[in-house]
């Protein structure tokens, strides 16, 4: 019987070292950007399984969990590889476009539909939305405690954990009651590489494929016509950049560089 | 809801395809197609020269928001303090309110804020809606989100600014989930549209390589929470009227208050100040430091210029400095008035994290190196020759040459 179950929340995103800008149409190059695990969930499935390790004699699942198109099926393949005990991906064509507030939805039904989730473990932020919202807005739906930001759990029982998080200027310890969500940041554990057995077992895992109809949600509640925000133009910043090189003896660069600071009122 | 490539126009350029970051667009026999991989993105839309794209479909529900009426910012507090990204919101609150013809309100919600609030008056605002309650003087989520929910839901601003802090970025979310309504995040740019009169709300994503603009259709308010140090905050009053009339005191029970959260402990770094976005100097270093102890000659100088330390990764990772001084993907994104980079490469994922300060000073000893092509001055040279000199120089004010 499994007595925990964990959720780990992940998403595919276009690997950003790739993006170049052609200087004449001024717009994106995509040139075989290749499609990753977004970096931040790494660690989250990496704190989930060790969270498994850490129940010594309870059984405890982590289910990796990712909305997307039919290609994602790799990132969950990947999360198996390294410890994840299953994986489920939601795709539909209707899921298209949604913004945070439909991609919690769709997450929140999944995680119902899964039922029983002490605890769902979500990265900071993803590299394409870069907004860190799916996480509390997901927490909100679900009407449990969310954490973001966590840098370490300290306990963690079936009904409680004891939860670091980071603000800008300071740590914060919270204790919470299960179940509940986090976010989590890269200083909380270093993701392992896949084991043999791992890849192995991830060749041959089955994923199965929830659509709208499987989590019972109607097609204006899910995808880009369920979402509240709409992107209505993309753009890349205008490039405007001059640079003035400090040249001459180190005295003469460290002089020349006080007299702009003085100048910029820098000092 | 479909996107829809229009045959007869599309040429087969594939600039589409070009632009598309996720594989959803091959070109068949000289025109574009659309595949599954599409997340409604729009960039090759906006890229088109012939108009063939578009999202057909699309329910355009026409609300009636007309109860909606106002701007509303967050001041959000660190202990009883407001913070500055509060005041530069009320300074962009007003400019907007301006636009549209409306009033300008601000919430506070805290332990003994009241003193700190009242500054938000000199930036500009009509009204201040005041929740000052012991509750308040931890930072737990729940009843801060539930209590701006209930301000929100009361006073019916058209549109809610909140500052883009990691306390913000965790609340807020909140707050438009029990609303119902849309939440862009991290802003850097907003405007009044002016025909619809509704926000557009401009901001960096890809790690500042695009910006996008949205909107939020079928829900208000329309909510946004906008990065520290974008937007400038504009003294306009004198800041010693009696405000007592324009300020709204909510009483509120403490028993509908009862936080699911127990904050048990905080920790602060020891004589270290680590809210690096609070700064307008930030002196960072890289791997070209070689070492912890090193970090203490970029300490000085960023004391010497009132700043704080940063750091790349690969110097966090090394351990020579602790995770809260990164800037970047993986760290923090910071927007000061000065940023100098010392010994770092600049790669795609630090420049995320800093491009967008007002001024970028490089110091490398590489020429090559990707910082330059932001910076806007540039060293080419020894950083334990350079920023010791530089120290010495501010330190005794004596020329060097
Ligand atoms: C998913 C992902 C997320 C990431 N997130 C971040 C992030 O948030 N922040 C971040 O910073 N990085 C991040 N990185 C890492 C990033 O790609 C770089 O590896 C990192 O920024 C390199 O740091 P650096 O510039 O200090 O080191 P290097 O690239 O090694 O550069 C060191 C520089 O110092 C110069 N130098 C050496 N000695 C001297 C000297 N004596 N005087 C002057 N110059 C000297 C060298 O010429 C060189 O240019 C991320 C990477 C990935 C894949
Ligand atoms: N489509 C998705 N499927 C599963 N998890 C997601 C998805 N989008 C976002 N997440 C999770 O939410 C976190 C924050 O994402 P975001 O709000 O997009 O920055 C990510 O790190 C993931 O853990």
């Amino acid at each position: 019987m499994i007595e925990i179950k964990i959720a780990v929340c992940i998403k595919q995103v276009p690997g950003t070292t790739e993006i170049k800008i052609d200087p004449e149409t001024n717009t994106l190059i995509r040139e075989g950007i290749e499609n990753i695990i977004n970096p931040f969930d790494a660690y989250a499935i990496e704190e989930g399984v060790r969270i498994r390790e850490r129940f010594d004699g309870e059984e405890v699942e982590v289910i990796a969990l990712t909305m997307g198109p039919p290609q994602s099926k790799e990132i969950l393949k990947e999360a198996i590889s390294v410890g994840v005990d299953r994986a489920i991906l939601l795709s539909d064509r209707a899921f298209a476009g949604a913004d945070t507030w439909a991609t919690s939805t769709t997450l929140a039904k999944a995680i119902n539909k899964i039922g029983d989730c002490r605890l769902i473990i979500l990265g900071k932020q993803t590299l394409d939305g870069d907004t860190g919202q799916v996480g509390p807005e997901l927490a909100q739906r679900l009407d449990i405690p969310f954490i973001g930001y966590a840098s370490g759990i300290l306990e963690i029982n079936r009904n409680k954990m004891k939860v670091k998080r980071l603000m800008e200027d300071r740590y914060e310890t919270f204790e919470i009651n299960l179940p509940a969500a986090i976010s989590v940041v890269k200083d909380i554990n270093t993701p392992r590489v896949p084991s043999l057995r791992g890849k192995i077992k991830a060749k041959s895992a089955e994923i199965p494929v929830w659509d709208a109809a499987r989590l019972e949600a109607d097609e204006d509640e899910v995808g880009l016509s369920g979402s509240y925000t709409q992107v209505v133009k993309i753009f890349t910043p205008k490039i405007k950049h001059e640079i003035k090189m400090i040249e001459g003896s180190t005295g003469e660069q460290v002089e020349q560089l006080y007299k702009e600071l003085k100048e910029l009122n820098a000092i | 809801m479909e996107i829809k490539v229009n045959e007869e126009t599309c040429n087969g350029c594939s600039l589409c395809k070009k632009v598309c970051l996720y594989d959803a667009i091959e070109i068949v026999d000289g025109k574009a197609i659309v595949n599954e991989n599409c997340v409604f993105c729009g960039a090759c839309i906006e890229v088109c020269k012939l108009n063939s794209i578009e999202i057909t479909g699309l329910a355009e529900e026409k609300k009636d928001f007309s109860d909606y009426s106002g701007v509303c910012v967050y001041l959000e507090a660190n202990g009883d303090r407001v913070t500055d990204v509060g005041f530069e919101l009320v300074s962009e609150g007003r400019k907007l309110a301006g636009q549209l013809g409306v009033k300008l309100s601000a919430v506070a919600i805290g332990s003994g804020i009241e003193k700190s609030a009242l500054g938000a008056f000199q930036y500009g605002l009509d009204k201040l809606y005041l929740i000052d309650n012991p509750v308040f003087s931890d930072n737990l989520d729940d009843i801060f989100a539930k209590a701006l929910a209930q301000v929100i839901t009361r006073y019916k601003p058209e549109i809610f600014l909140a500052g883009a802090t990691w306390f913000g970025r965790t609340l807020i979310p909140k707050v438009a989930a029990i609303l119902k309504t849309g939440l862009t995040a991290d802003c850097t740019g907003l405007e009044i549209d002016k025909e619809k009169k509704i926000l557009l709300q401009t901001r960096p994503t890809f790690g500042g390589n695009i910006l996008a603009t949205i909107i939020t259709r079928n829900a208000r308010p329309q909510m946004a929470t906008v990065r520290p140090h974008v937007m400038e905050k504009k003294k306009i009053e004198e800041g010693k009227g009696n405000y007592k009339d324009r300020i709204e005191y909510i009483d509120i029970d403490e028993s509908n208050f009862k936080s699911k959260y127990k904050l048990i402990g905080t920790e602060k770094e020891l004589n270290e100040n680590i809210n690096i976005t609070d700064y307008d100097v930030v002196v960072s270093g890289g791997r070209g430091l070689g070492g912890s102890e090193k970090f203490s000659m970029l300490k000085e100088l960023a004391d010497l210029m009132g700043g704080v330390v940063g750091a790349s990764r690969a110097a966090v990772d090394s351990g020579w400095i602790s995770y809260p001084h990164q800037v970047g993907q993986t760290g923090k994104t910071v927007n000061p008035k000065l940023y100098i980079a010392c010994g770092i490469s600049g790669a795609i994922q630090h420049l995320a994290g800093m491009q967008t300060s007002d001024i970028i000073i490089a110091i490398n000893k590489d020429p090559g190196a990707p910082i330059f092509k932001v910076a806007n001055y540039g060293i080419v040279g020894d950083i334990f020759e350079v920023v010791p000199m530089l120290i010495k120089r501010l330190r005794d004010g004596k020329e060097l040459v």
